[in-house]
Order: structure tokens, then sequence, then C-alpha cells
């Protein structure tokens, strides 16, 4: 079985978002980029899963600008097999990427799809829902534990829901969306970045795979959240309750 | 406890002894602290104006509290005595701090090895506050304290008896920046990492970085020299402050706060008050050149497995990282253990195989793809040529954070660990790890002995971590460690400083003339010898 991961290549978790100045998005130039947390999660999933030899392969997808490369590398290095990077401008919506990965599949043909639940830049959480809609393969999101049943041919998998877990048996082939508490993703040794080194990137372009990308959306305007107001500290209850009062209007 | 807070004495060993006494009296204990031999005499020679006088007792510490705010604001005396409800808002009165609790913070060391029984402390707003306060102090022969974040290791900022306590905390204004030549100019109470976060906001660094950042201030990072992780890249304070304003024992304000990268006239004085503990003056204001924040920085955590490695390591690193490297740090596997055993949060980035010595690198530059590049580079052919046995590179900034974090962790985790004897020396990087392997052998199975610290600059943390302080085993470590590293012509103090523990010490690593002339310079500015008393220098030098 070959074990398919979406890879995302956004800003840098710890890297405090700045605004662009003409406020048509957020600022990436000259910004530290990586690779998205939960995707690394998604890809630790797959690595884990072919270690334990139920699975033959794994390859990375990224699809974005040239840069993705980068991006597809650390996954080599983690110890993806191989990768392919789809060559497409970098404001793309969840239906294009999910278009996209389905032609992806129906040409690689791999036994499980795994993506990240979301990425922390636009937050959308919708790709994974979207391929296995158009895939018509069976879906368990925000996966906290996922277990093999090579005999059975299915995919067992926690989920994490607002109650607690929400155990599903999915029949592969089927889409899986990582949660946090997943797994722990591994380093990217240097033995392996070596290796990573000489394994192939496939570059192809999305009419090749025959998409068309168009965007239902248009993005008006990015801004920032309001600042936070500094908090006060009052001196008595009866100030307080004045302020409650007064100011607030809560009381 | 808070009796034997009264007692400390002058020499490290001392007060290791009395820290591991359990058991004991208080009056065996005040007893104690008229009989250590000096102090005894030091008490006895106040009235004289060339020795050391301590208020001690309720009655002169009233009148000089009194004193100190009348000197301040005359309105305020009255307020004290007679108007409690209003105190907190009357000015001075929130800079004088004689609450036990927080009293007891200020006068104990961050390692709970030190402890001082300061009954005031005083938290002054800005120099000429400080200049009073030294001022006074000064006529009436009272000892002071200097401390800032109270982060150092070797007692230097905490009283030794009930010296009055002068934190620059309140003092934490920056006074300015000037974005073309980096120049920040800034009080000296401002804590470092409020530093670095404002210099980031304009695209600048700190030139040193350090563990304590999170509360050590400036004003002590530079009255200690102290040293930390960027020092391979940016060198010493030495270099990188420009200007200093000090006040002086008595209370006069030396202001040489230039910002000048050049200027040669006259003796350069700055440098007197750069590392001399605040025995010479207490430092109110820094002007230091920060370097420019560079955007792309890579980390890499490589295991070796021997330390002759590590030091190719080193050479190779120089050579073809050069422009680039911004910290070559290492550790031993006793001390990754000690991390990894300790701190929660910590994992191994190599967790398959078990290595004798872990390096952690750093590179700062301008244009991440060539940097990338290089440091794949060097490490790839640092590899194959069998000095790196194993490594990791991180893939982004937590991964960045989480290898730092098993450097920085160590001394948390030593201090979680148990007792720890920490020594901070500089010795030639060849010969550094053999005083570890010594000390190994001398120690045996009594303690655990580990070895870290910063491999490019040729400054070994040696850290000796025992279930509880012992006689037996500072026996072991003392004055071995201390002839060995002189042996070596070595520093017996790198980057902490002398403090209380080292200050009888320093034969070791200077000569006797040097000594002679820090004393009489230590005289001349400081004649009554307020300022840290007991510290830095040895106290038969200035008693004569």
């Amino acid at each position: 079985m070959k074990i398919m991961v979406a890879i995302k290549r956004v800003v840098d978790y710890a890297v405090k978002i700045r605004i662009k100045s003409d406020k048509t998005g957020v600022e990436t130039s000259n910004v530290k980029m990586s690779m998205n947390p939960f995707c690394e999660i998604a890809l630790e999933e797959a690595l884990k899963i072919k270690e334990s030899k139920l699975a033959s392969e794994v390859i990375a997808v990224s699809i974005g600008p040239a840069q993705c490369v980068d991006t597809l590398r650390t996954g080599l290095a983690m110890g993806a097999d191989r990768a392919i990077h789809v060559d497409a401008p970098s404001t793309l919506f969840p239906l294009s990427i999910a278009k996209i990965l389905k032609a992806l599949v129906d040409v690689e043909k791999p036994g499980l799809l795994i993506l990240g639940k979301q990425a922390i830049d636009d937050d959308c959480n919708q790709t994974g829902q979207m391929v296995a809609g158009l895939l018509n393969w069976p879906q368990g999101t925000f996966a906290s534990k996922v277990v093999f049943d090579k005999e059975k041919n299915v995919a067992t998998v926690d989920r994490e829901v607002d109650g607690g877990l929400e155990t599903l048996c999915l029949d592969l082939p089927a889409v899986i969306t990582t949660d946090l508490r997943l797994n722990q993703p591994r380093y990217a040794t240097l033995p392996n970045i070596m290796k990573a080194k000489s394994k192939p990137i496939k570059k192809i372009t999305p009419e090749e795979l025959k998409v068309e990308i168009r965007s239902d959306m248009e993005v008006l305007h990015v801004k920032e959240p309001q600042k936070r107001k500094a908090g006060v500290i009052l001196s008595s209850v009866d100030e307080l309750i004045d302020k409650l009062k007064n100011e607030a209007h809560v009381i | 406890m808070e009796k034997r807070m009264a007692a400390a004495t002058a020499s490290a060993s001392a007060s290791y002894r009395l820290l591991n006494q359990k058991k004991h009296t208080s009056k065996r204990f005040l007893d104690h602290r008229r009989l250590v031999t000096n102090f005894g005499e030091l008490h006895r020679s106040s009235s004289s104006s060339r020795g050391f006088m301590h208020h001690c007792g309720t009655a002169p510490l009233q009148s000089f509290l009194s004193r100190f705010l009348w000197a301040l604001q005359k309105s305020s005396l009255n307020h004290i005595q007679n108007l409690p409800g209003i105190q907190h808002r009357t000015f001075g009165l929130k800079n004088v701090i004689q609450d036990e609790e927080e009293l007891q913070t200020a006068n104990t060391d961050w390692m709970h090895k030190y402890k001082g029984s300061s009954k005031l402390m005083l938290l002054p707003e800005n120099t000429d506050q400080l200049s009073q306060i030294l001022k006074y102090c000064n006529s009436r022969c009272l000892a002071v304290v200097p401390q800032g974040g109270n982060t150092g290791l070797v007692g230097g900022s905490v009283p030794v008896f009930d010296e009055v306590i002068i934190n620059t905390r309140r003092m934490n204004n920056i006074i300015s920046f000037d974005e073309v030549s980096g120049v920040l100019v800034c009080e000296a109470g401002c804590i470092l990492e409020n530093l670095i976060s404002f210099l980031d906001k304009q695209g600048f660094i700190m030139p040193l970085d350090l563990g304590a950042k999170g509360s050590c201030q400036i004003g002590g990072n530079v009255s200690t020299n102290a040293g930390g992780l960027r020092l391979i890249r940016y060198g010493s304070l030495h270099g990188t402050v420009l200007g200093l304003e000090v006040v002086l024992a008595n209370g006069n304000v030396i202001d040489m706060l230039g910002t000048l990268r050049k200027d040669n006239t006259g003796y350069d004085l700055k440098h007197l008050f750069i590392g001399s503990e605040g025995s010479l003056g207490i430092i109110t204001k820094v002007s230091i050149l920060t370097p420019p924040k560079l955007s792309s920085v890579n980390i890499a955590f490589l295991a070796c497995q021997d330390y002759i490695s590590c030091q190719k390591l080193v050479f190779q690193a120089k050579r073809k990282l050069g422009e680039i490297l911004s910290a070559f740090e290492f550790l031993d596997a006793q001390a990754m253990n000690l991390v990894l055993d300790h701190l929660d949060s910590v994992r191994n980035p190599l967790p398959s195989s078990i290595y004798n010595f872990y390096v952690l690198i750093e590179t700062t530059g301008s244009n991440e793809c060539n940097d990338k590049e290089k440091v794949e580079g060097f490490l790839v052919d640092a590899m194959e040529s069998g000095l790196v046995s194993d490594g990791a590179i991180a893939q982004d900034l937590n991964q960045a954070s989480s290898f730092w974090q098993i450097r920085e962790g160590i001394p948390e985790a030593l201090q979680k660990a148990g007792a720890v004897y920490k020594y901070d020396l500089s010795i030639p990087v060849e010969k550094m790890y053999d005083l570890v392997e010594e000390m190994r052998i001398r120690l045996g199975g009594k303690a655990n002995v580990v070895g870290y610290g910063h491999l490019g600059d040729g400054n070994l943390h040696l850290n000796v971590s025992a279930p509880q302080y012992d006689d037996a085993i500072l026996a072991e470590i003392e004055p071995f460690v201390y002839e060995w590293t002189s042996k070596q012509h070595g520093s017996i103090s790198a980057e902490h400083g002398l403090g209380l523990m080292k200050a009888e010490k320093i034969y070791y690593s200077k000569s006797t003339a040097t000594v002679e002339l820090m004393a009489s310079m230590k005289k001349m500015l400081d004649p009554n010898g307020i300022l840290n008393p007991y510290k830095v220098i040895p106290q038969s030098l200035l008693l004569s």
C-alpha cells in the first residue's frame, strides 16, 4: 500500500504575523517559512505506518510556488520516499487543492491519503473533507489514534470530538486528517538529510493534471485583530462596581 | 532558616559548610557570627573611617530610614510615622522595602546557597536618588549591596550580613535607540529579555544572550561582564559597551555615557566598572552597541563520540562557517541525561543511540538559501569524515528552540537534581575536558560530574551534582579544581565573576602585584569600603 501525504508550506508557527501594508494579505517575504505542524504530524503517522510494515511507500505532495520544494525536502529528510511538487500560485483555496489531490490520487492510487486537519495560516479545515467527498472515500478527521487491520483492510480511527472520543472503522482506501495529539513528529537527522538529497521530487502542473484553478472567493482585505487594551488595577470593590455600572454597563 | 541567614562567611568553603549544617540553635549562630575572625574585627573597627560598619539593630535602621526619606522628599517623613494608610502613595515610600517576605527573596541568591539578613532594600528610581543614597551611606559607613536580577552564581548579589540592598529594578527606562548606529542607551534596571524584545521590533538584537535573560538586568550583566551564548560572535561586553554612567561610593555621578565607537581621550575608565561586580561603583546607565537582527538562523544538534572530535569540529566550524557562526556549545552525556531526566518538556533529538558528547551549533546570516547550503555542506563533510556520529538540523523555529532548551535547561536540571557545586573555568580548549575526567576519577561514585559550556570560547562549566551538600565532596573538589586550572594558566572564573564564593581565590588566576593594584584602586574609589563588601578582592588586602 502507498500512502500519500499532503504538505503545506506556511509562515512558521513561532513567527509573529504581520499584515502587508496594502492589506491584501499576510507578509511572507523575508519571513521564516516551515512545514505546517499538522502536516508534520500527518507525515509522521505515514512514516510510522510504513515502519510497521503496513505500507510500502510514502509520497509527500505539496502544491504552491517553487519554494515548496524546500518543504518537500524536509519531508524527504524526515523519511518520505519521494515527493511531488504541483507548481501553482500561492493563493489557492481548499476546493482547488482538493481537486488537485484527487487528480494525483487517480494517478498514484494510494491506499491512504493523510492530511493535517488544517493549516495554521488560513485555518480552513476543509481540504481533507472535500477531497474525501470528491473521491467518494470514507474519512476519519481529527484523528488522535490510528490502528490498521491489514487482513480486513480497515483502519480504526479515534477522533477527538466535543464530548470525548469517537471511534470510526474506515474501509480502505480512506482519507485521514490528523489532530495535535496523534504523535510527536521526528527530527530531520543528518543521515536522512543526506539521503534526502538523492530522493526524487517530481514537478507537475495543474494543467497536466487537467485541473482548472478557479476561485469562487475573493479576498477583499486582511486586517489585524483589534489590539487588546491594557487592564487596570482597582483599589476597592466600590470602584469595581462603579466601573462595571458606568463604564462597562454590565450591571 | 532565618537564623541561618544571619550567618555567612567570606569564604566559599565556609559558606558551603554553613548550608550543610542542618541542625543548629539560633544563639550558636549569632555567636558564630561574632566569632568569625575578620568580621569581629570589622565591627569593632567601625568607629574608624577606614573600617566597615553595618547598621545592626532597630534604632540605627529607623534613623537611617527617616534620613533617606527626608533627603528624598521632606514631606514624606510625616506620612511614614503618622499616616500609614497612605504610605503606598507617598513618593519614596514604595521604594523602601522592609517587608520580610520580599526581603527574604532579596537576601537569598538564585541557588539558595548564600543568604544574608538585610533588613532594608531600597529601590531608587533614578540616578539622583541612587546618588543620594550612596552619599548618605558613605557618610555613615553603611555597607551596601548593589543588586539587579539576583541571578548571579557566586553570591555576589546578596548581602553577607545586613548590608543595605540597593536594587536597580525601578530604573528600567530605555533612554534612546539609534537605528543607524544601533546604539541603545538605557537604565541599568532594564531586564535583558525586555531589551531583546524592544530591539526585536526595531530589527536588532542584544549582543549578549543568556539563560537568565528573563530576570537578569543589563546593569548586572555589565557589572559582572556576563558572557553567555553569543560571545563567540559578538565578543565580550568590554567591546560592545560604549559608555556607562556610574555612581561612586561617595555619591558622585560619573558620566561616561558616550555613544561613540572610537574615543581615545585619556583613560577609558568605563572598563573598570565592567566586571568589577559593583565593588567600585554602581552602574546606573548603559550605552551598548547592538547588532542588526539577521533573518536566517540555522541550528544543528550533533553527537560526537569523543572530545577530540568536538575540538576538531570547533576548529572546522570557525573556518567553514566563520562569518555566520553564532554559537558553538557542548555538553557531555551526563549533562544530557540530567536534562532528559529532570525536564519534562525536553526530548532527545537523537534517541537512536547514546553518545558521549553533544554539540549545538547555531549560525546567523542574511541569506537563508546560502546559509542552509553552507551548514548542510559543513555537516555532511563532518559526518563523512567521522567527526560527527549523528545529528539533526532544526526544520522550524519550534525545533530550534527545543534544541536550545536542552543546552539552556542544564542549570535548571542540575538544580532539580540536588546539591550542585558550580565551577566556571576558562581553560585552553584541548585541555578542557581532562579536568572533567580527572574530577570523575577523584570523586568516584560519590557525585555526578557534569561538563558543558561554551566550547567555542574555551569556557567550561564544571558542575558536580550530589544528593546533598557534603564537606567530604567539597574537600575533593577544592582546592584541586583551582590548582588544576591555575596550572593550565586558565581562569577560575570565566564569566560568573568572583563574588563571595571566589574572592579569596583570586590568586589562582592573578598575580600578587595585580591583586594589590586592584586593592589600591578599590581603596581609592571606595575608601570606606561600603560597596559590596567581602567580595571580589581578598579582605586582608582592604583592611590594611
